[in-house]
């Protein structure tokens, strides 16, 4: 079928970015941490050791978590790491998007052809 | 080491500030749900969710920009908005910045309603009003679309990142001498570059998506050319 080919295919790129070319990605901080970042020094092991920024106020995150980071909890290996929690990532992502989008999904419309007048009813019919 | 977090931490804005917002992003979500379930039919069902799924991907991405040492990775508002709308466009966002908050701790879980207003929300209302006014004015060609990508991505960017310095002039932790123009000047320039690999990546994307699938297209089915001829319009007006 002609759609799930295109989804198919368009996952296997995902899959690919974000298991195998995340791994060359800059690993500078991006333009909101570097701007909150300004005004610190930082020593080589990224800990704030002088000055005052607004970087300084984060905390802790609530869960953490095996994945936190893009990485694998306890596996060595970086780019193993990075790219098999890119992989969990991305399918994780189309599972619950692409699961709520399609419980969600209007189901009161025959296929659409280009003839019809009104056809949308406005009354919803939840459930079902 | 934590140098992938790439959305706002907690403690960066105080609670209460990102109390309110959280209402807000729920507020607009809710609404999203109601009008993207127009949208939401059988073929665009599965396109959502592999939107998302290649929103987290290339987030992932992050590439260098002009200074050294700063790096910037793809909102990907407009990339939402142009394949598969708006409403369900934001709702994708969010979905991304959810699970990345959740399972990968990418922003703080308190701060999901700061993030989402400003990706899911302001960066996709941006996007969309001028994808529908690029597109059309522009010429219906591949260029006239990759102008449109990349013009809508480009300026979400740096909305979006304005939203962070006003929410930063609510609640932010640090005082900044009451002076954001500072704040506001670098997070401007860097997103400003940012936006413009946004706008590249989008171009990229959805001019190849145009070029093997135009159907799959919202922004080219949704808005058509300036001058409907023939074709009477049926309902939905959007």
């Amino acid at each position: 079928m002609r759609k799930w080919g295109f989804i198919v295919g368009g996952l296997l790129v995902a899959l690919l970015l974000a298991g195998v070319v995340s791994n060359f990605a800059s690993s500078h901080p991006d333009g909101l941490d570097s701007s909150l970042r300004e005004g610190c020094t930082f020593d080589a092991d990224d800990e704030i050791i002088g000055g005052s920024c607004p970087a300084q106020q984060e905390r802790e995150h609530e869960i953490g978590g095996p994945l936190a980071d893009y990485g694998i909890a306890g596996l060595d290996n970086d780019f193993l790491s990075t790219g098999l929690s890119g992989v969990l990532g991305v399918l994780l992502t189309f599972a619950v998007a692409g699961g709520a989008f399609w419980l969600v999904r209007r189901r009161d419309r025959a296929p659409q052809d280009a003839t019809g007048a009104e056809r949308t009813d406005p009354a919803v019919t939840s459930g079902g | 080491m934590e140098a992938l977090a790439m959305h706002i931490s907690n403690g960066i804005i105080n609670g209460p500030v990102a109390a309110v917002f959280a209402v807000i992003a729920l507020a607009a979500m809710a609404y999203c749900v109601m009008r993207g379930r127009q949208d939401l039919d059988d073929r665009l069902a599965p396109m959502a969710g592999l939107v998302a799924a290649f929103i987290f991907a290339v987030q992932m991405l992050n590439f260098p920009i002009f200074t050294a040492g700063v790096s910037g990775h793809l909102l990907g508002g407009a990339l939402a908005a142009m394949l598969v709308g708006p409403w369900v466009g934001a709702l994708c966002v969010a979905v991304v910045l959810v699970v990345q908050a959740l399972v990968f701790g990418d922003g703080g879980v308190a701060m999901l309603g700061l993030n989402i207003t400003n990706m899911a929300v302001i960066g996709i209302a941006v996007a969309y009003l001028l994808i529908a006014v690029l597109l059309r004015v522009l010429p219906r060609t591949p260029a006239g679309l990759a102008v449109t990508a990349f013009v809508s991505a480009l300026v979400s960017v740096v909305v979006a990142a304005m939203g962070f310095v006003l929410q930063y002039q609510l609640g932010g932790t640090t005082d900044l001498g009451g002076n954001l123009a500072g704040l506001a000047g670098t997070m401007a320039v860097s997103h400003l570059f940012i936006g413009i690999g946004e706008g590249l990546i989008t171009a990229t994307t959805v001019v190849t998506v145009a070029k093997v699938r135009p159907d799959l297209v919202y922004a080219l089915r949704a808005l058509k050319p300036a001058a409907p001829v023939t074709v009477p319009t049926v309902g939905g007006v959007r």
